[in-house]
């Protein structure tokens, strides 16, 4: 087996960290889908005679909620580490 | 004003979707640019143990019942403990790889609570069906962390696990306090709402 050659040892971690941040795009993706196949989940879209907890509480937008947390405080600080790891190897 | 027990599944999936995501996370780079931040490596045992927090006011204010009561506050604890033992390991405080044993007695014990407590059948609603799902997903799902005990490097053992967070959040968000599951509803279970 041929021997890897150092530019592909570098990038692989960092492709890996970046893919960790496409997970959180993908559990945004997977709440904007959800939403639009069954709109009756946001009570947004329909807001009067609602009560206080339908408005705040609604599954698509927790999801995707949860999926930019996870990006913003996660995945990019993660990506940014791994991009300095890598510059100061090289 | 409560919100309706629903509500509370939903944002508890929404934890463990935030948990399942973190861990695969935790697969998928290696060990040194995750240990990098110190934040990172209390992350998923923080998160864990402020899930069996949170627990408690789910078992005083949303349980009717003496055996939901029981099954809800025996979440509390097994989440607690096995998100006290994994922050012990990664401060140091903890070294016996044996304290891993924390997380699939945990998991085990919640799914016993999940179908102990559910006393209708599968096809009674949507919620005894999911609690059927949740808890078997528990108990098979224990022998991830199970396995990472002896296997701790292991992608499989810890992708699986991270993916049964997943699903838990999956089931968690499709539960409705009255709703058919495969168009099937007892009338016994009530009028489903909105």
């Amino acid at each position: 087996m041929a021997p890897r050659s150092t530019t592909e040892h570098r990038t692989r971690p960092r492709g890996r960290a970046q893919l960790a941040e496409g997970l959180g795009w993908l559990t945004v993706a997977a709440g904007v889908v959800w939403a639009i196949v069954q709109p009756d989940r946001l009570t947004l879209l329909h807001p009067f005679h609602q009560g206080f907890w339908w408005l705040v509480i609604e599954p698509p937008l927790l999801v995707m909620l949860v999926g930019a947390i996870f990006v913003f405080t996660v995945a990019r600080p993660l990506v940014a580490d791994q991009e300095e790891r890598d510059g100061a190897a090289s | 004003m409560e919100p309706q027990a629903e509500m509370v599944h939903w944002l508890f999936a929404g934890g463990l979707l935030f948990l399942g995501l973190v861990l695969l996370c935790e697969v998928l780079v290696d060990e040194e640019t995750w240990r990098k931040r110190a934040w990172r490596v209390y992350l998923w045992p923080g998160v864990a143990f402020g899930m069996g927090v949170l627990m408690w006011p789910v078992m005083t204010f949303f349980t009717n019942s003496a055996i939901h009561m029981l099954a809800h506050g025996s979440w509390a604890q097994a989440l607690m403990i096995a998100g006290g033992a994994e922050l012990g390991l990664a401060r140091g405080k903890l070294h016996s790889r044996w304290w891993k044993l924390a997380i699939p007695i945990g998991l085990v014990v919640s799914g016993l609570a999940f179908l102990l407590h559910e006393q209708n059948p599968w096809f009674f609603a949507r919620s005894a069906f999911l609690h059927h799902l949740n808890g078997w997903t528990l108990v098979i799902g224990s022998i991830f962390p199970f396995g990472l005990v002896w296997r701790p490097n292991s992608v499989v053992l810890r992708t699986g696990f991270a993916l049964m967070f997943v699903a838990l959040a999956v089931m968690l968000f499709c539960d409705r306090d009255v709703a058919p599951i495969f168009g099937h509803l007892s009338p016994l279970a009530g009028v489903p709402h909105r």
